[in-house]
């Protein structure tokens, strides 16, 4: 009996390819590799933990008979004489975003295996990072200062405080551990473990838990802060 | 394993410049005191926009192949119906409170 050795099917693409990729009997995520696969389905399942925290916000705020308070005045601050609006976080903002950039391109540099920039630029990265949960820190005291309490708060609805403490406390934690694995990442790149194997992957690994970070925000920016 | 993410430094200055356009307008949403649907419209466009570019860009989402795009962006679109039921409810609720306890 004859066996026909077919040879090994190309990677169709499009709608083709997906199905193909699915039903082949062999690994789904070609090209992808599997740490960065198992990172993206951490990041699916986060994505459910956070969407569940703001759904809760959006039940609370929207069944309250008390007036939400007036976050752009909550956050505002008094800079030089000025009174600017929600300027603390439009800079947390920034600071993130940066962050995000500095990481995209330390990916980068990763792949093209110049890892004096790459780790250079995660501690940048990491830095920013560490900024940002700084400026939290001092938005939080601030906040605590003011009287906010999970429980109430003089300015209004009394579950403003349990969202903010528990939407903003959860990102600052993702925030903080992030910056933690940046750490052990750039030390890594910097001492040359990555350069050996001729494998930058978990550069772009760790890269994509701090995009998620940064996209995470752009959620709690626009809900918890601009709404 | 044959690398494929990597593109030119100047994809993601640019994206970087976006990104911080589109805070800075989302910014001016709340700034400028817009009320209403404006507000809520704009601000939920330019989060989209934020999100679409950190997602296809800066996670590389756009080169990757269709079988891992539709695992990981399809499953959250269950939230939408998470978000409808639990709206709904919290009307329910707010109604129940102001008939009652109003």
């Amino acid at each position: 009996m004859s066996t026909e050795i077919r040879p090994k099917a190309a990677a169709e693409e499009g709608m083709q390819g997906l199905v193909q990729d699915w039903s082949d009997d062999r690994e789904v995520f070609r090209r992808v590799n599997w740490g960065k696969a198992m990172m993206w389905i951490f990041l699916l399942s986060d994505t459910f933990i956070f969407s569940c925290f703001l759904t809760g916000y959006m039940v609370v705020r929207s069944s309250t008979v008390e007036a939400w308070p007036n976050t752009s005045e909550v956050f505002a601050l008094t800079l030089g004489g000025i009174h600017i609006p929600l300027v603390l976080i439009a800079i947390m903002t920034f600071v993130l975003i940066s962050s995000s950039g500095t990481m995209a391109m330390a990916v980068n540099f990763g792949y093209q295996r110049r890892r004096f920039r790459c780790g250079g630029l995660i501690l940048l990265t990491a830095l920013l990072g560490a900024t940002f949960v700084g400026m939290q820190a001092f938005e939080w005291s601030k906040l605590i200062e003011d009287g906010v309490r999970p429980w109430g708060n003089p300015m209004g609805a009394p579950q403003f405080g349990a969202c903010f403490f528990m939407i903003t406390g959860f990102h600052g934690l993702h925030v903080s551990i992030g910056v933690i694995y940046l750490g052990i990442v750039a030390l890594k790149v910097l001492k040359g473990d990555y350069e050996q194997r001729g494998d930058y992957q978990i550069v772009e690994t760790a890269g994509l838990y701090w995009h998620f970070v940064d996209l995470v925000w752009v959620f709690i920016f626009a809900f918890f802060y601009l709404w | 394993m044959v690398n494929t993410q990597t593109h030119p430094i100047g994809t993601y200055l640019k994206i970087w410049g976006l990104l911080f356009l589109l805070s800075t307008l989302s910014y001016l949403v709340d700034y400028l005191q817009f009320q209403g649907l404006l507000r809520w419209g704009l601000i939920i466009l330019f989060m989209l926009l934020k999100a679409g570019l950190i997602v296809a860009v800066f996670m590389h989402m756009a080169w990757e192949r269709l079988a891992i795009m539709y695992a990981i962006l399809l499953p959250p679109g269950c939230l939408v119906i998470l978000v409808a039921l639990m709206a709904a409810e919290s009307n329910y609720t707010l109604l129940s409170r102001l008939l009652f306890f109003g």
